[in-house]
């Protein structure tokens, strides 16, 4: 089963969710918590509010209240709600940002220029070639540039969808050619914004193998809204044995 | 058919010397020392507009050349801010060394010098202002007795102009000698910031320069007393702070990069 | 005698320029919304031709994206609050005949004109407008190829931005002057209407804002033209060319950001803040009850407007911020939910159980109240990182700010023109107009059915995942193709909406031109207010002897008295109650 997001009619069972779409990632779930949380949230305090309101409106008029308590109060509440649902948030942001990767997650890199996304794998050697901006030429087949002088690039894949194992943890090191993007994955809860000039890393571990999007959220110029790829996340074996096929094809 | 032209007027117009007194703003003298009754503060704004005190329009020019002051300085500081961010910025080459492309550009000397002028503009330029508000003087001149403040005040804002194009002249210089030695603005992320710096700072002078010429007209045209005063204190105040703000940014030239 | 030019085109008085503003911010709302609806009507019915045009390209659709935001945001929500109605209110409400600089006043007003022009000619330069939106993020707004419209009309869009913050720090100056120095008798910091209160703030944030944009839009220029390299970094290889060659030096877009949103975000504080404080006044004024803890909204004000200053990098969560600020400037995201909740609380509470009067007005001050409580909510879960992770840049984000900046302002503005329109009609000898309640009425019921029509379901569409800027959402191939796909059910409806709210704003339109020549002529002060605008001898038709008039505020505005079953006001001018009856 191919977890696409929204399919019709299913519409009607997402309303609880709030149209998420589905969930891929370890993270996610916890994250996806958090977020209904604050949706349930705003949404009884909107409909409080506005009941406030109205029959704030509809009663029969009566002299003004002046306790400090009814202005003071409900602000020490929100204010302890705000405080609440930060700690909240900043121990997941915490997990998924302040520490780096695993040392043994699997090593991407995801490359963006307009309009298109690259991904590179580093090969059995484990380390990614140099790249030189003037050896780009994506019509020769190297779009990204590997300098072929530098023997590590000569084994690194690069293809133009992204293939992961499940439940293994993968390091994407996000970059640019030329203009900002945003590298944006809903279904696996995960955005950072591709900039040029700057390496930066992200992590998650996907875990329900399937094909997903991958979007650009920045816009970059005329083909931004087609600027996509997929990403497929395959059982480990499955995933291995792909691995394996492309190192063949690239040692030829 | 008669061909008379009746002259529109029948006197010549006469020339305006600078002994012509005007009678001052014919209300109460600017240098009144009464008080607003109301204790500390002289309660000056619980009055109607109008009778709110000798220096009542001085305050709101001066206040409003302060908010203007205000807004550019968060202009130099965001162009600061961009200076010492460039300071730290490198890229990864090829082989992952870090590499940072900031070679400070040596200033040339005369800067030190161009400085020193720029402070004694300012010194020049705070004498005149003094000058218009030393109050044995300005009385007189409100009473029409002569025009001992604006006579006493011309020759020192006009050393100021003297003294900011001398400056100008200076900063131009520093310029071409930079040049020569082959350094020119898209040479490197610190000469950048140099001809940027000493350029947006030289524009702000160039204004400051054509509000002190304004202000010099105003001295020999304008029959109000205060608004010659005014101008050349509101003048002042801008030239003072392109001063102050000259200093900061030499500091960070020669020291900070 | 006055030549009409001078008069009318170059008019140093403060009610003139006031109305040229409010006239500049409806040619460009109109011209904004006819873009928004281009945009809508694109996006679910993309095979749709333009007549005189052809079909929308993407470049034609990004065009649209950035003329329409950067049209709104500057044009309409910063002039109409601030410069519009302030100048025609903001001195009569301090007890002033003027305001402080009234030459450099319409100079601010021809330099925002001029601005307006260079704006709307960009369309037709080589190339057309900018495509990169109203934060014009670079490389890609400093590299000329990086696609079309970002050669000549980036350099127009820059020099009508540039010019802009000029115009906009000069009307600030005059603002602050005029409220520190030129207040009446008795009109004491704590008996300012929040309106004013909102000016000032709003004010205080232009002067330091706006200069921080000029100053990136200069090393943008210097960028794009000079061979500089502030923001675009070594090897940057766009459409096939690398810039190091002829551009030393590393940049860092990240610069841009920070500078952009440094001003960005007091901006948006500046739009909104004029609007906060007319909802205070408004309702307390036709609930004839004080404004509730009025002191405490006074602080509340200045508290957002410090704070907005501090909180910038919510914008950048996920743009390579280092993670810690990140958390910093979450903290101080949601700590700005305090004094703004205040707001809301005092706005209930001082309508609570007060059988309001139903005018126009009010109905538009009870509907910003209503946006800004769901526009505001949804803010807190965008001050969280993690959840921004998912939310930036989509539909989420623009379902919040359209609310309640978009929405909240512009019913702020719609409430200030219902509750002012005898003071801008009225003229020496003669009196104002009222605008019709009828068609007002409709008009309000019609505009915020159209207005939650449109936006709310934004929010699910954001949530499913549809990103900002997208050109198309039919035909994209792969799983992403899926993913839009699945949001054009709602995103039909919203285009309907958008549709309908479009065209409910002809029942302003219509109201606007029949009250200008039909209205019914207003009495003195037909809201019983006590604000000093509605003074006899500060409003438009008071004879010019008035203005020798000496005027004395005695108390804060909004004090009612009952007593024995009779409701009386106290304007803030006079020394006796006056009984509170609603005229006919």
């Amino acid at each position: 089963m191919i977890p696409f997001s929204i399919q019709p009619g299913t519409f009607a069972l997402s309303l609880a969710t709030w149209g998420l779409p589905f969930d891929a990632s370890v993270h996610g779930p916890a994250v996806d918590r958090h977020l209904l949380l604050n949706l349930w949230i705003i949404l009884g305090l909107a409909a409080l509010a506005h009941l406030i309101l109205l029959v704030g409106l509809i009663a029969r008029r009566r002299a003004e209240a002046t306790s400090w308590r009814v202005e003071y109060l409900p602000l020490a509440a929100l204010a302890l709600l705000f405080a609440f649902l930060t700690v909240r948030a900043e121990r997941l942001w915490a997990a998924a940002r302040y520490t780096g990767a695993d040392p043994a997650a699997l090593q991407v890199q995801v490359v963006g220029e307009q309009f298109a996304w690259y991904f590179r794998y580093p090969g059995a050697d484990y380390t990614f070639g140099i790249t030189r901006p003037q050896l780009v030429d994506a019509g020769a087949g190297n779009p990204l540039g590997i300098d072929p002088a530098d023997g590590h690039g000569t084994d690194d894949i690069v293809t133009s969808e992204l293939v992961l194992p499940a439940d293994r943890q993968v390091d994407l090191r996000i970059n640019s050619l030329d203009v900002i993007h945003g590298f944006s994955v809903p279904e696996m809860r995960l955005k950072q914004n591709a900039v040029p000039g700057m390496t930066i890393h992200v992590h998650f571990t996907p875990k329900v193998p399937g094909t997903y999007a991958i979007l650009c959220t920045q816009v970059c110029g005329l083909g931004h809204y087609r600027m996509n790829a997929n990403l497929r996340v395959l059982p480990p074996n499955e995933f291995a044995a792909w691995l394996a096929a492309k190192q063949k094809a690239v040692q030829r | 058919m008669p061909t008379t032209i009746t002259p529109t007027s029948t006197e010549p117009k006469p020339r305006r010397h600078l002994e012509d007194h005007d009678h001052g703003s014919g209300r109460r003298p600017p240098t009144d020392k009464r008080t607003g009754g109301g204790g500390d503060n002289d309660n000056w704004n619980d009055r109607p507009n109008g009778r709110r005190g000798p220096r009542e329009r001085l305050v709101r020019y001066r206040m409003g050349i302060f908010f203007a002051l205000a807004s550019d300085l968060m202009f130099f500081v965001a162009i600061v801010s961009t200076f010492f961010v460039s300071q730290s910025t490198g890229h990864f080459d090829a082989y992952n060394n870090f590499v940072n492309e900031w070679s400070p550009t040596l200033i040339p000397p005369i800067l030190w010098l161009n400085t020193a002028v720029l402070i004694l503009s300012s010194i020049t330029m705070e004498t005149a202002r003094r000058r218009m508000f030393h109050e044995v003087d300005v009385m007189d001149e409100w009473l029409g007795l002569g025009k001992p403040i604006t006579r006493a005040a011309i020759p020192w804002v006009a050393a100021t102009v003297v003294l900011g194009i001398v400056f100008l002249v200076g900063q131009w210089i520093a310029w071409t000698q930079l040049a020569v030695q082959h350094v020119f603005f898209l040479s490197n992320p610190s000469s950048h910031f140099f001809y940027l710096i000493t350029g947006v700072h030289g524009i702000h002078l160039i204004l400051g320069i054509f509000s002190l010429i304004a202000a010099l007209a105003g001295l020999y045209v304008s029959r109000s007393l205060e608004t010659r005063q005014i101008m050349v204190d509101c003048a002042a105040w801008y030239w003072h702070s392109m001063g102050i703000f000259w200093l900061f940014l030499f500091t960070l030239l020669v020291f900070f990069q | 005698m006055i030549s009409p030019l001078r008069r009318y085109l170059f008019s140093t008085d403060h009610r003139v320029i006031g109305i040229q503003y409010l006239v500049l911010a409806l040619v460009s709302v109109t011209i904004g919304t006819l873009l928004s609806l281009l945009m809508r009507i694109h996006l679910v019915w993309p095979d749709r031709i333009v007549p005189f045009h052809g079909p929308i390209l993407p470049e034609d659709y990004l065009a649209l994206v950035t003329i329409h935001g950067t049209i709104m945001l500057f044009f309409v929500l910063t002039t109409a609050p601030q410069s519009g109605f302030g100048n025609l209110i903001l001195p009569a409400q301090i007890g002033a005949h003027r305001m402080a600089f009234p030459v450099a006043n319409a100079v601010s007003f021809w330099l925002t004109a001029a601005a307006l022009v260079i704006l709307l000619s960009s369309t037709f330069v080589p190339g057309g407008s900018a495509i990169s939106g109203w934060m014009a993020y670079p490389p890609f707004s400093a590299v000329a190829s990086a696609g079309p419209g970002q050669g000549a009309g980036m350099d127009m869009w820059l020099g009508s931005i540039a010019v802009f913050a000029i115009a906009g720090t000069i009307g600030a100056i005059n603002t602050l002057v005029t409220i520190i120095k030129l207040r009446c008798e008795g009109m004491t910091w704590d008996r300012i209407p929040l309106t004013v209160w909102g000016w000032f703030t709003a004010a205080l944030l232009s002067i330091i804002a706006f200069s921080v944009l000029l100053a990136a839009l200069l090393l943008l220029f210097c960028d794009r033209h000079a061979g500089t390299s502030f923001f675009i970094p070594t090897g940057d290889l766009v459409s096939g060319v690398i810039h190091a060659a002829s551009h030393p030096g590393n940049g860092s877009p990240l610069l841009w950001l920070h500078l952009f949103w440094f001003f960005g975000h007091p901006e948006v504080y500046i739009a909104i803040l004029p609007g906060l404080g007319l909802t205070s006044m408004l309702l307390a004024n036709f609930s004839r009850r004080r404004v509730f803890a009025y002191r405490m909204m006074i602080v509340t004000t200045l508290l957002i407007g410090f704070l907005g200053i501090l909180l910038w990098g919510h914008h950048m969560f996920v743009a390579g911020l280092n993670p810690y600020a990140a958390s910093a400037f979450a903290v101080s995201t949601m700590a700005i939910a305090i004094p703004a909740s205040a707001k809301v609380l005092s706005w209930l509470v001082t309508v609570w159980r007060s059988r309001p009067r139903y005018t126009t007005a009010m109905l538009f001050s009870l509907g910003f109240v209503s946006l800004f409580i769901t526009g505001g909510l949804t803010g807190p879960v965008l001050a969280q990182p993690i959840l921004d992770e998912y939310l930036h840049n989509t539909f989420f984000v623009v379902a919040h700010f359209h609310l309640i900046m978009a929405m909240a302002g512009i019913f702020g503005l719609f409430a200030a023109t219902y509750y002012w329109f005898p003071l801008m009609t009225a003229s020496s000898g003669k009196s104002g107009r009222m605008m019709s309640e009828r068609l007002g009425r409709l008009h309000f019921w019609a505009t915020i059915a159209g207005a939650y029509a449109t936006f709310l379901p934004m929010h699910l569409t954001g949530l499913m995942g549809e990103p900002r800027h997208y050109a198309q959402l039919i035909g994209v191939p792969n799983a992403a193709g899926h993913l839009l796909a699945g949001t054009l059910p709602l995103n039909r409806f919203i285009t309907w909406s958008a549709i309908f709210l479009a065209t409910a704003q002809l029942l302003f339109f219509a109201n606007l031109i029949h009250s200008l020549f039909r209205g019914k002529p207003a009495p003195p002060n037909p809201w019983q207010a006590t604000t000093l605008e509605w003074h006899p001898a500060l409003h438009p038709n008071a004879p010019a002897k008035a203005a020798e008039e000496r005027i004395v505020v005695y108390r804060q505005p909004c004090e009612y008295q009952s007593t024995a079953g009779e409701e009386l006001i106290l304007p803030q001018w006079s020394t006796d109650a006056i009984p509170n009856i609603k005229p006919e």
